[in-house]
């Protein structure tokens, strides 16, 4: 389980964003991709603890997950796969390995407090 | 009346730092022409053993040498040396992955560009690794015989994450009845096309494939690439 050094990683991260814009959070916005290889409610869990004792305490973590997507070589367009067991056009059925989007793990935004 | 969130736009990649080392170690590794491959799979799957007979049957035409990580103890490390190559335990400790900075921490004091060929043994794990980009040219996923054909649907992200998938102790394949056409067919559905070795470090059926398709992507050009590895694993 590797969630909790992630989520160290971005309380860092958005602590530093924070005090540079002198902004007090409520809440830190994370694009998480399907295949990041991150488990949410690990993440979830460990983000609870990273906060504890630093200025994002008591802060939410708002996760938008992000679907595979990939590039189709036969209808050459980019498609959304239902399914990480299965890398092949919902359409056509073509072999897809270019993947588009899915690993992200990326902080977006903070959210500020009213 | 709720009034609509506050939101100042950031874009940060969590895993920047670690992306960043690793492309470094990535461009130094080709200036210097040698070829990293790295070694993922769950514990036990032979990555070990496996590692043993590439190190020892490169070593014939190759400079070689192996990181090995590991939770605790420095066990795989002295397996490995039996080889007669360089060999360096990294202990991570609480961390079940290998991550660059540990990489390169663990290279100082050798002269990487000496080498042909290093090898990193990443801690058995099929999660964890996955997000962890080491610098390698070439990441193996390795799923033994006995582990179940289904091993890459259940971990789709790691199989993913590789480019080649060694199937390990394929001498007991038939003991364990070992159904090879659905594990191939599963490793096809999460990674197409993704290449496929079947080896038994143990017998050394396999090996002869595995080893010219490791040497064939050499950066060092090798004038005989193909017939590279002059003796192929004895069967014994």
């Amino acid at each position: 389980m590797h969630e909790l050094s992630i989520a160290m990683s971005i309380v860092d991260m958005a602590q530093e964003e924070a005090e540079r814009r002198s902004v007090q959070v409520d809440a830190v916005h994370l694009e998480l991709g399907a295949l990041s290889g991150v488990v949410k409610e690990a993440l979830l869990f460990s983000y609870e603890v990273a906060c504890g004792g630093t200025i994002l305490e008591g802060s939410r973590l708002v996760v938008k997950d992000i679907p595979i997507e990939v590039f189709c070589p036969g209808c050459k367009l980019s498609k959304t796969l239902k399914s990480m067991q299965w890398f092949y056009c919902p359409d056509c059925g073509a072999a897809t390995s270019e993947i588009l989007h899915g690993k992200e793990l990326i902080i977006t935004a903070l959210e500020l407090k009213q | 009346m709720t009034s609509e969130p506050r939101l100042l736009e950031v874009r940060r990649n969590v895993l920047k730092q670690n992306d960043v080392l690793a492309r470094a170690l990535r461009d130094r590794f080709h200036a210097q022409g040698t070829s990293v491959i790295s070694l993922v799979s769950s514990p036990g799957s032979g990555k070990t053993a496996l590692l043993e007979r590439t190190l020892t049957l490169l070593k014939k035409r190759y400079r070689v040498a192996a990181l090995v990580g590991d939770l605790a103890t420095e066990n795989d490390a002295q397996r490995l040396a039996r080889s007669g190559v360089p060999v360096k335990q990294i202990t991570t400790g609480t961390i079940c992955h290998l991550e660059a900075a540990m990489v390169e921490r663990a290279l100082e004091g050798w002269e990487v560009g000496e080498l042909d060929l290093l090898f990193i043994e990443n801690v058995g794990n099929m999660v964890c690794p996955a997000s962890y980009d080491l610098g390698e040219d070439l990441r193996l996923v390795m799923l033994s015989v006995t582990e179940g054909e289904d091993k890459p649907l259940k971990y789709p992200t790691i199989f993913n994450s590789a480019d080649v998938a060694i199937i390990t102790k394929c001498d007991l394949a038939a003991a364990v009845e070992f159904d090879e056409v659905a594990a191939l067919a599963n490793i096809q559905a999460v990674r197409p096309d993704m290449p496929v070795f079947l080896v038994s470090a143990k017998s050394g059926v396999g090996m002869d494939d595995y080893l010219q398709f490791l040497v064939r992507g050499l950066h060092r050009n090798c004038s005989d690439v193909v017939n590279a590895i002059n003796s192929p694993a004895q069967v014994h």
